[in-house]
This record gives C-alpha cells, structure tokens and sequence, in this order.
C-alpha cells in the first residue's frame, strides 16, 4: 500500500499500480484513450496528464502523464489544476482536429468513450478552420466495419490485436498525422479475436458489422446478461436486443473467466437466434408431407397423447441446453429412461474428464489463473480453435515471462512497452503436440505433429519421467523419450507448469496421460500446477454431472423394441451420429417429441416439434470446462414484439408436458424452482442454487433494469400492432425486470449485470466501475459457482497406453475441431459461415507426392458411412498415413476411424 | 546538378587549413587531409591513430576508462549536452546482466548540421576507435552505426574503415591482445529525422516502428533488443579516443577557460554569411568569433536572428552572439546549444516563412505515436501558411503560443515536439509584430488604405 496525496486528499492505494489506475479506482476521474486495464500503459494519447508536484512546499509542480506515473508512496498530485485540465482539453481538441463529427451516424455512438471523455474534459468549441485530413476505408469481412476518419490514433487496436492476441494482419502504417490502422489490403481480418477490437477501440473506427444491419443504439436496446454458448469455456456476454431481435452480442466482464475479451465466435455467432425459419410455434405434420403449426393447449394434448400411448419412452438430452432442460426431461421420462444426449465416446471422455479434475491431485484453472502459469503443455488440442478464450489466456500465460524480468529489472508491470522491449522473444515453455500446426505456434517452443495414439505416447512417457511410479511406455522410441524428458524437466522447473488437454480428438488415451502427467506433478508436489480438459459444448459437463446413458444407449431402446418413442432435447442427432445409423432407428418409425430453438434435420422428422427458447429467451444454468455453474438470463420477451409466437424454455415445456400427463393442475413453474429442484435430486449438482441470485433479489427494493434509463420508444414501439402500450411482462424467473424501470447503478454491488453503465461512462470502459479493483473482480463477487470437489486422495495412474501409430494400407482418419464452422449453432450464421475455411480433407505431403496428389485434386472418403467428396490440400506438418477433416462437416467422421482414399476425375463433358 | 551538389559539399567542409591544425589542439580534425579525402588506415596509425584505443584496453578497466571519462566531462554531442562518462555509468554491468550494445547515432538530419557528416566521410576511424573504447567500457559485445540514409558517401567510406580494422584486428576477437572481442555493423536508417532520438532509433534498429520508448527504463537499462546498450552521437565518440590518448586533465584544458565544460566543438555556420562551413573550436568560443570566421553576413544582409544548434534549438537575437557556444550559456539565454552549428537569418528574411519551413518539417517527422505531437505539429503549419499568405485571423498569435505550450517538454512523449516548438516559442517571443503582419486586415481596413 502506499499513501498518495490527490488535490490535497489524503489516500491509500496500491503501490504497484500506476496514479491513474489507483485515481480510477479511488472513483476519481482521470480521462484517459490509450491505457487499457489488460494491456496496461504507453503514454500515447497523453489524455491522463495530471500535476505532480515534489514535496509539500512545490506550489509549481510539473504535468505527468498519470498512466506511466507510479502511484509511489508519498507522491502528491492534483487533477484539478488548471494547467492539467487546460492540457487535457488541448488533447482532446487535438484529437477531434480530424475526426469527422459523425456522431449521428456512427454506431460507436452511444457507448463511444471518445464522447465520454470529450464531455469529461469540457471541450466544446472548435478552433480549428482547416481541411480535415481524410483515410479511405477498407473491407475487413463480415464482421467489422472500418471507417478511419474516426480514429484519434490511441494504438490500442493494434496493441490489443497483434500484441495480447498475436494476431500478424492488422498493423499501423504510416507516420505524423497520416497514421493509419489496417491491413496491408482489403480482407477479412484474421485474428479469432478480431471482435475486440470494436470494445477495445475507443471511438467508431472497428464497430460490429452484423450489428450494422439492425443497428440500435446502446441506451435502445434490452439486454440479458448471458452466458455464451458456442464452447466449453463460459465466458459471460450481454446480449442486447430490440424488436425481439438479438442486435448485438458485447463483453460481459467476468473477473475470473473472460474478464475483457471474448472471441469471434462467441461474438458473431449469435445470429441462429434470429433465423426466419425457426420454429416458433408448436408444429407438427399434417400428413400431406406439409407441416402445421399448433397453439400451446393443442400442442400440450397431442404430446400428451403422444406419452400415454407410448410403450417406452427414452428421454434424449443435450449437451446444448440447459441444466435445467435436461433436469426436467430426466424428470419427464425417470432416470432409467434418460439419455445425455452425448455419443458414447464423447460421453465416455467426458466422464473421465471430470474424474481427473476431481481426483488427479491438481486443481482446474480458471483463465484467469491460467494466466499466472509459467510452463504449458498442451495434449491433442489447438485450444485456439476449440476453446478459443482458454487459448488466448494460455498466450498470456507464456508471455508472462515478461512479467518476471520486469520485476527482476524493477520495470513496473504497467509501463507494457518496456516490458516487451526488455522480454523481446524471451517466454514462457509452451510445449504442443497435435495432427498438425495449431494457432499457438507463433509462442510455442517445441510443437510435435504426432497421430493420437502418438500425442497420448508422449503424454504417458512424460508422466514416467516425472514420476518413476508411474507406468513405462512399451517400445518407446528414442525421440520420444528424448521429447518426453525435456517436457518433464521444463514442467518440474517451473513453479505452476499448466497442462491443456482435452476432448476434441475423441481420444481417451489423450486425456489419461494427461491425467497421468498431472498425477505425477502432484506426486511430486507441484501442488500449484493446474489442469484444463476442454470439452466440445456449453454445457457437456453439467449434463454429464447430472448422469444418464449415452445416445447411442436410446436408440438401441428402439432398435431392440423396449422404447417406441422418443422426446428429443435440443439435440439434432444428425449432428451426432452417422446418418445411416439414424436411418436405421428410424426405420422403426419411432415416435419423435422434438423439442428446439433451431429447425433442424431432427426437428423435422418430428412427429410433434415443441418451439423452445433460445438463449436469448430463455433462463437456465450452464455447466463451464471448468466445473463453472453459471446461469444465463433471457435477454427478451418475444411474445411482446411477435405475439404469435409461442417460445418457452424446454424447461418450462417439459413441466407442463409432464403436469397435463399426470393430469395435475397445470400451474406454472419458475425457475427457482427447477433449479432447486435439480439441485436436490443431484447431489453433484447441489451447489447450482448458489450460482446467481434468485428472483426475489432486489437493490433498494427495486428489480434490476434491462434497459438503460434512456431507452426510448416504449410506449410507440408496438404501434404497429395495439396502439395501446401493454403492461411490461413479468418477470417470474428472475430479479430484471423487462424495463427500463429498476435499479441499472454500478455503486450498489451485484453479479447480475446486464449492461455497464456508470455516470459519464458510456462505453464498456464503464464496467471498472463494477470492480473492486480495475482488472479485478465484481465487487459482488464474480458469477457462478464451481462444482467440481477435489478428492482426497490422487487416483490411481492409467495404464491405458495405446500402440504407436502405424500407418497401414488405409489411411487414419482425424477431425480438427474449428472455430468457425465447427460447432453446431453458430454454424447456422451467416458471418461465421463466411469465415468457415471451405472443407477438404487435408493430406500428409509425403503422401501427396507419392500418389502425386495436389492441392485441390478431389477425393473421396470411405469409410463406415456414406462416401464423401471433398477436394484435397497437401499439409507439411500433418503425419504420413493420417488424413484430416475439419469438424462440422458429418458427424460419421470420427478421429481414429480407418478410412480409404479415391481420386476423382471430373467428367469432362458433365462438368463442362 | 552534379556541380550543384559539389557546391553544396564544398560549403559544408572544414574552413580551417591545414597548418592551423595540430594534434594537441585539434583532437577531432588535425588528421584530415587539405584535400578531404577519407583517411585510411595506414594513414591513420601513422599519425598516431589507435594508441587511445590500445591504450584503453591494456592499461585500464573498462570503470577506469568511465572514470576518466567522466574527469574529462565529455558532453554529449549530439545536442543535449549530457556527460558520456556518466552515461556510461549507469550502464548495467554485471555477472547476471546479458552483454549489450554500443550504438552510435550517425542519424544526422537536424536542419542545419553537416558534422558528423564531414567526421563520417573523412575520418571513420575515428569513429571506430571511439566505439571500441566505449563499448570496452560498457562491457558490449557489438555495435552498430546507425546511419542516416542519405549519407551515402560516409557509407562507403564506413564501409571500407570497417573491413581495414577488422583486417587489421582493430576489430573481432581478441582486440590488441586484451581479450576483448567486439565488432560493428553498419546499419543505414530509411530516412526519419526521429530515429536520431536514441530510443526511437533503438526501435527502429530492432525493425519495429520508429516510436521512441519512454524512459525508465533507460537504454542503459534496456535497450536494443533489451539489452543494456549505449547510445552515442558521433562527435561524442570521435572525442573519446584523444581523451584516453591524452588524459582528462588536457582535454579538460583544450576550452582553455572558455567554458566550464572541456575539449573542443565542431562548430558551423550556414545562412547567408560569406563563407559557411566547419571549424574545429574550443568550446566556449563566442558566437561573435564564429561569425568573424564565416567573414560575417554577405553584402546587403543584415543579421536579424540565429539558431544556436540546429532546427530544434530557439532563435537568438543579434547581442546574445557575444555569449560563449556552450551548453550552459545559450541555455541561460532561453536556448539550446544543440549541435552547435548556427544558422544565421537575414533581415531580409521572414520569420513566419522560417517558421512555416520548420515546422512542416517538424510536422512532417512527427512519428505519430503521441497526440500533442501528431496532431498539434499540423496545427501550426496551417496558422503559419495562413499568417504567410496573409490570411490569419486575429486569435491566430495566441493560438500559436497555445500550441507552443502544449507542446513544450513534459508534454509530450519525447523531445520532439519540445524540440519543434522551441524556435515557434522564441520566435512569437522577439518576431510577434512579423505574426501579426500576416493576420487579414477586415475588409473595412482594406477599404480605407
């Protein structure tokens, strides 16, 4: 701590932080552009400047920049003086010289921090007479927009998108007035984390170009604070909407998992909510081959007709939907009928995944903590594609090395420029084996592109060299030992080594030698190291957590004949299952309940489909990678811009479903209610009541507000349909009410927070104000609570050790988990289907030039499911006699799985 | 064109003969020929090249050669004025602290300055004995030059010194025998006058932008590829290789009580005087004895200001020419000595159009990286083109000296920006009537005259 003395006040601080942290978190304000809480201070836009005078008796004082300023004990400063207020008024006139005035056709505006610093500093009149100097724009792709005249130059986007996340194809170019932020040319940008940019931009120079097409402003729009649900890590996001459409999906900051960033497909990839062809009213098929839509009573008897007739029900879960959800399906059809909705081997990954994180002697990291790591190995996964966050927090955590030798050389750990001077290439060990490159390979320091079996060989081989104990590798290789004994030594040198692994290969072997790797550092005693198993859904762990068989397991209940119905969870089965394999369960003409948000292939073979709430409309409890009980918020009430549409959560379906069968009073539940209920007929679960407040939560007696207090056009926005404004619709699932009315503060603490906003901060540099310290944590606390509970004791190392790869005749399948493309819902979005890398299959260049093969040759694929044709692309890193496919093109791939491979010579005459 | 060019090498050359040259007096000049031919290395050693640098490295430590640099109060040269010994000393050094680099700032584009140009082309040894000492003594274990581009000729000339020293084991392993191994690159810049800023040179070096770093962490601390490096002008260390010859006490003597500060200086003179040019001078010498060496203003021009040391420093006005050319002095006088070449300004030439010409290049250079500099520089090139076309406006004067505040030091990231508005500060201060000439008269006022 330290005592620093602000326009004669007297305070206490945090003496490694910088004057301007330490006068934002004393709530005083300091405008401020180019000092970012996660990426620290440069000194750039000199907006901060304060004077600091030298002792007591210095009435003259100097002006410093407050950002690369230490909040040193003893230190006296004034952000009143005149001289600093003159100055900062200076550089926001300085700022504005050529930004084009804009604001009432910018879509920054509204949230812009430029605005909110402009306001801050008073300057109101312009002097300046001259031409402006203009920049031509550029096309970054679907998702942002660019428009350069906005920019006040604070460097941020660039620090942000090429230092934090190593992205290589936005720079700045040019000098002196003419300073311009862009790629090198027109294109879609690259980076995974690209969206950052329009909340790390200060002013409407990168702004969310799929919130462009139905632009609201910020104090127009109702927001939810949610969870997203487009992968395993959980990262929090505030979704806003208006005229029951979603319009944008924004940071929400999380101290321990997200905190500022998120990525792209957590971002962009919201659009499915908003698909015109979703069902949106209970339907089912008329018997022409036509289907027919239903109202909730008539829906509610068929269903129930539907369940008296059946003889035998089988419940189908889904990884996808909510805690919740799949608690009252399990409800609906008893335990012993109750499926998880995941395959077999996805489930069996799953289950061994939360066994290590509760019994392999280490810890889960949150990102947060995965941040302070200082040696990472990764096992069969490019977390860059399959947890995307999780792997920028691994890219801060092999950069934290700077960190190490700032403090050696006593450079404080804000001043980020000279951190990185100093550090120059000098990391973190970040060790990765994997088929192929993965988008950490800019800061790795050895990568090994190894088959599976041979990823889960290193892995159990570097076990052994940590601990003698652990079981020996049969016919390791001498590289290998070599690998695995350089990956032991660097783990055991550093004091919390990290290890990453995961689902995405479907590989069980993967995942028990990572278990094995962590077993052997608790033995050890690297009580500090940490394990992070990536799972492929939002919520794969919690429907596991809440126990059922795999899906494979129900559909033999049809096949067999115990089961002649089926109710389907938010889970389209030919994302999972080969189609030849549904084909044939089918065949047995089943009985299909389907209950979902989305109209899938599954959805429409529904023999009654029930229109479930998406995300955006519905309340419900995710379950993160990281044992993380999060619950997520609906953003909107549909009802009240489409009232013909009838969506409810499956949840809220499947109690009423289950009440008309039992023929009790059809009253209706709350959420509260559920999740009590779920949580106490799952001991697992227990602690999902605790993950938010509940619906009796007030401040001062008052709901929490979805809507800024500006929110215009209530009483006019559904003119077109009753001139009459209608009461504003209950709330019964949880403290927000669908207002603009409620309590919307940042002083009074609280985890539920749908949008940021504090007096004079606007954009989302207003959520350090919910802090307890700028970077910290939510003065409430940070949402959701963890359930994983460590064991007592270690278990026992696997001996589950696989044979090495050997190529045969055929070839070894593999499929890639991607970002863009490869996960279901997101994948029905437009702008991420845009930055889907076209499909091929992928082929080791040894291969290739031994069967002569080239890049966009066609191939067909064979294997136990219908052949597909893909063209080909020669790879330099992938192994000799494995193929690769990216995930999201047919669930009959799966890695491991022996296929062959054909050419395909175009038909001259038909092609032409 | 060509005959164009040798003009203007012509009058950029040292103004003193030969036999007004001697080794004792002259450290920086008494070897360059009559004829200014770049001086090779046989030529050199004969005449006494390399014993400073032999000397250095088999007589002393490398803090025994800090320490007698220190004695000497070498100054830096390259315009700030700042002691190399003590430079040199805070250099980190230690077991557990990596070997840096010594670079040399060869980058000269301030307006006004052909030093180290003249230095460069004819007497690169020079240069390169002063960066063996200085790198011996700051434990580096390579250096660069850092040249400015379009010094083309002092390349090749750098070029050729290069290879005869490392020929002749002046550089690589084991340097005369004293174990010490270092060598040099040369390194030509693409041409930004803001990487003649050390830290912003650093980066450039390193292949990033030519932003400058803020400082802490200094480059002694954390410099080129965050090694500890030392960076200095070339004057400097072409100063450094007599005072290890000779020993402190003389140089500290050769300003023969002129100045407090010791040695000598490259002074110059450009701008309409007779004869502009170079001369190697005690430091401390007036303003009025160099003008009398450049034989005064050239026929029908009167003195009305000058500019001690380059584009950066202040305008001075006529009487401060009787003031000793040092750092302290023309500091006291509201100026900077900076590289110490004058630029004299006629009376028959505008302030404002002087100004205008300054600061686009000011604003031209600019690198961008902090607001009151990328923004402000512009700012005051458009008022000034308005004041020269006659087209200002009444609050324009005040709006300059708005502007020249907030880009004073302290202000901004670096000294740039406190650089370019030191002669717009000086100039509103002793020219503000040439200002208000250019504001528009209103139209009435038109009427009537």
């Amino acid at each position: 701590m330290a005592t620093i003395y602000v326009d004669g006040e007297q305070y206490e601080v945090n003496g490694s932080h910088n004057l301007l942290q330490a006068c934002l978190e004393l709530g005083l304000e300091i405008p401020y552009f180019c000092w970012h809480p996660a990426m620290g201070s440069v000194g750039a836009c000199r907006q901060c400047a304060v004077k600091q005078f030298k002792d007591e008796d210095d009435d003259k004082g100097m002006l410093v920049m407050s950002c690369m300023s230490p909040a040193k004990d003893g230190t006296r400063i004034s952000i009143a003086d005149d001289e600093a207020e003159e100055f900062r008024q200076s550089v926001i006139e300085w700022m504005m010289i050529s930004h084009p005035h804009d604001c009432p056709v910018c879509e920054e505006g509204g949230h812009c921090h430029l605005q909110d610093m402009t306001v801050m500093t008073g300057h109101d009149r312009r002097r300046y007479r001259f031409n402006k100097r203009t920049h031509r724009n550029q096309d970054l792709g679907p998702c942002i927009n660019h428009e350069m005249n906005r920019c006040i130059t604070c460097y941020r986007c660039v620090r942000f998108y090429r230092d934090y996340a190593g992205g290589e194809d936005l720079g700045a170019f040019g000098a002196n007035d003419n300073i311009y932020f862009g790629r090198y040319e027109d294109g879609t940008l690259e980076s995974e984390f690209s969206g950052n940019l329009t909340e790390v931009c200060p002013t409407g120079v990168f702004t969310d170009r799929t919130h462009s097409e139905r632009y609201t402003r910020k104090w127009d729009m109702q927001f939810g604070p949610s969870v997203c649900h487009q992968c395993s890590v959980g990262c929090n996001i505030s979704a806003g909407e208006r005229y029951g459409e979603v319009r944008r999906i924004e940071n929400r900051y999380h101290g321990e998992v997200n905190r500022y960033f998120l990525c792209d497909r957590g971002r962009f990839g919201y659009g499915y909510v908003n698909r015109d062809d979703r069902p949106l009213r209970p339907e089912c098929p008329n018997g022409d081959g036509e289907r027919r839509e239903l109202d909730v009573d008539e829906a509610l008897d068929r269903a129930c007709e539907l369940l008296r007739n059946a003889k035998g029900i089988v419940g189908i879960g889904s990884p996808r939907a909510s805690l919740e959800s799949n608690h009252q399906l399990k409800q609906l059809v008893g335990e012993d009928h109750f499926s998880t909705g995941l395959a077999g081997n996805e489930q069996a990954c799953v289950e061994r995944m939360r066994a290590l994180n509760e019994s392999c002697g280490l810890a889960t990291p949150s990102l947060r903590e995965i941040e302070q790591h200082d040696a990472v190995l990764v096992l069969g996964e490019d977390p860059i594609q399959s947890a995307a966050r999780l792997g920028l927090s691994i890219r801060q955590a092999v950069l934290g090395r700077r960190e190490e030798l700032a403090e050696e050389r006593g450079v404080p750990l804000w001043n980020a420029e000279a951190m990185k001077t100093l550090a120059q290439d000098q990391r973190y060990p970040l060790f990765t084996a994997y088929p192929q490159t993965t988008g950490l390979n800019g800061i790795v320091e050895q990568h090994w592109n190894l088959a599976p079996a041979d990823i889960a060989r290193l892995g159990f081989a570097v076990a052994r060299e940590i601990d003698p104990d652990a079981p020996p590798v049969p016919d390791l290789d001498v590289s290998t030992r070599e690998s695995a004994k350089l990956i032991a030594e660097k783990l055991l040198a550093a004091n919390k080594p990290l290890l990453v692994s995961g689902g995405s290969l479907g590989s069980k072997a993967i995942i028990e030698a990572s278990g094995n790797i962590a077993r052997a550092l608790a033995k050890r005693g690297k009580q500090e190291a940490g394990l992070s198993l990536i799972q492929r859904e939002a919520n794969s762990a919690g429907v596991e957590m809440l126990g059922g068989q795999p899906v494979e397991w129900a559909l033999d209940r049809v096949l067999v004949g115990e089961a002649d119905t089926l109710v389907i969870l938010e889970n389209d089965l030919y994302q999972r299952l080969a189609t030849e394999t549904l084909d044939a369960v089918f065949a047995k003409t089943p009985k299909l309940l389907v209950l979902d948000h989305q109209r899938t292939v599954t959805l429409e073979r529904a023999d009654l489909a029930l229109s479930s709430a998406s995300f955006a409309e519905a309340d419900g409890t995710l379950v993160s990678m990281e044992g993380r009980a999060q619950r997520f918020f609906q953003v909107y009430e549909p009802r009240h811009m489409r009232p013909e549409t009838r969506l409810h959560e499956s949840w809220r379906w499947l109690h009423a479903l289950a009440a008309e069968r039992d023929k009790e009073p059809a009253t209706d539940i709350v959420l509260d209610a559920v999740v009590r209920d779920c949580a106490e007929r799952n001991a697992a679960l227990a602690g999902i009541v605790e993950a938010a407040p509940d619906a009796d939560f007030r401040i001062s007696g008052q709901k929490l507000a979805r809507s800024p207090h500006r929110y215009s056009g209530r009483t006019s926005m559904r003119a077109h349909l009753d001139v009459r404004e209608p009461a504003p619709t209950r709330d019964p699932d949880s403290a927000l009410a669908f207002s603009m009315e409620g309590y919307s503060g940042f002083d009074r603490p609280r985890q539920v927070v749908p949008f940021a906003w504090a007096p004079g901060f606007n954009s989302p540099e207003a959520w350090n104000k919910f802090m307890d310290e700028v970077g910290g944590h939510l003065r409430a606390g940070d949402p959701g609570v963890l359930l994983f509970r460590s064991a007592d004791e270690v278990s026992d190392y696997s001996g589950e050790i696989p044979e090495a790869f050997v190529r045969g005749d055929d070839w070894q399948l593999t499929v890639l988990p991607r970002l863009f493309g490869g996960e279901e819902t997101s994948s029905r979005t437009q702008p991420i289907i845009e930055r889907s890398a076209p499909a091929h299959i992928a082929v080791a260049r040894a291969d290739a030039e031994r069967l002569g093969l080239r890049d966009g040759d066609w191939l067909s694929l064979t294997g136990q499911f219908q052949a597909l044709t893909l063209p080909a692309t020669v790879n330099d890193q992938l192994p000799e006699g494995l193929v690769s496919v990216p995930a999201g093109l047919d669930p009959a791939l799966i890695t491991g799985a022996r296929v062959s491979l054909s050419r395909i010579q175009l038909d001259e005459e038909v092609s032409s | 064109m060509n005959a164009n060019i040798d003009r203007l090498r012509y009058r950029c050359q040292l103004r003193q003969p030969a036999s007004e040259r001697h080794e004792e007096s002259h450290p920086l000049t008494w070897r360059l020929r009559e004829d200014n031919a770049p001086i090779d290395l046989a030529e050199y050693e004969r005449k006494n090249g390399y014993v400073g640098t032999r000397r250095a490295l088999t007589e002393h430590s490398a803090s025994e050669v800090i320490d007698i640099v220190k004695e000497a109060n070498v100054r830096g040269r390259g315009g700030a004025g700042f002691p190399a010994g003590v430079k040199w000393s805070l250099t980190l050094q230690g077991e557990d602290i990596p070997r840096g680099y010594l670079v040399c700032n060869a980058d000269e584009m301030e307006p006004g300055t052909f030093k180290d140009r003249m230095l460069l082309e004819q007497q690169p040894h020079l240069l390169i004995e002063g960066m063996i000492i200085g790198a011996y003594a700051n434990n580096a274990r390579f250096g660069y030059i850092f040249l400015r581009d379009e010094y083309r000729e002092a390349a090749a000339s750098i070029t050729r010194a290069l290879n005869e020293a490392r020929e002749a084991g002046w550089l690589g392993k084991n340097i005369a025998g004293s174990g010490f191994d270092f060598d040099i690159a040369l390194h030509t810049g693409a041409g930004r006058y803001i990487c003649g800023e050390e830290t912003a040179l650093l980066n450039s070096l390193e292949g990033h932008r030519a932003n400058p770093r803020d400082k802490p962490p200094f480059p002694g601390q954390s410099g080129a590829w965050g090694k500890p490096t030392v960076v200095n002008n070339v004057e400097t260390l072409c100063n450094v290789p007599a005072v290890l010859q000779h020993g402190a006490d003389w140089y500290q003597k050769l300003s023969g009580g002129r100045s407090d500060d010791g040695g000598t200086k490259l002074y110059g003179v450009s701008g309409r005087v007779e004869r502009t040019g170079l001369w190697e001078l005690p430091i401390g010498t007036t303003g009025e004895e160099l003008m009398e060496l450049a034989g005064g203003m050239q026929s029908g021009h009167a003195l009305k200001a000058w500019l001690p040391g380059g584009g950066s420093t202040g305008l001075l006005l006529p009487k401060h020419l009787e003031l000793p050319l040092d750092f302290d002095s023309i500091g006291e006088a509201g100026s900077r000595l900076g590289t110490g070449l004058l630029t004299v300004v006629s009376k028959e030439q505008s302030i404002v159009a002087l100004l205008r010409n300054l600061e686009q290049f000011f604003a031209r250079e600019s690198c961008g990286w902090c607001t009151p500099c990328r923004d402000g520089l512009p700012w005051t090139v458009k008022v000034l083109q308005a004041l020269e076309r006659g087209e200002g406006q009444p609050e324009d004067i005040d709006l300059l000296q708005h502007l020249g505040k907030g880009l004073g030091p302290g202000q901004t990231f670096c000294a740039h920006a406190p650089g370019a508005s030191m002669p717009l500060t000086s100039a509103l201060k002793y020219f503000r009537d040439e200002f208000e000439a250019g504001v528009a008269r209103p139209p009435a006022a038109v009427g009537e005259a």
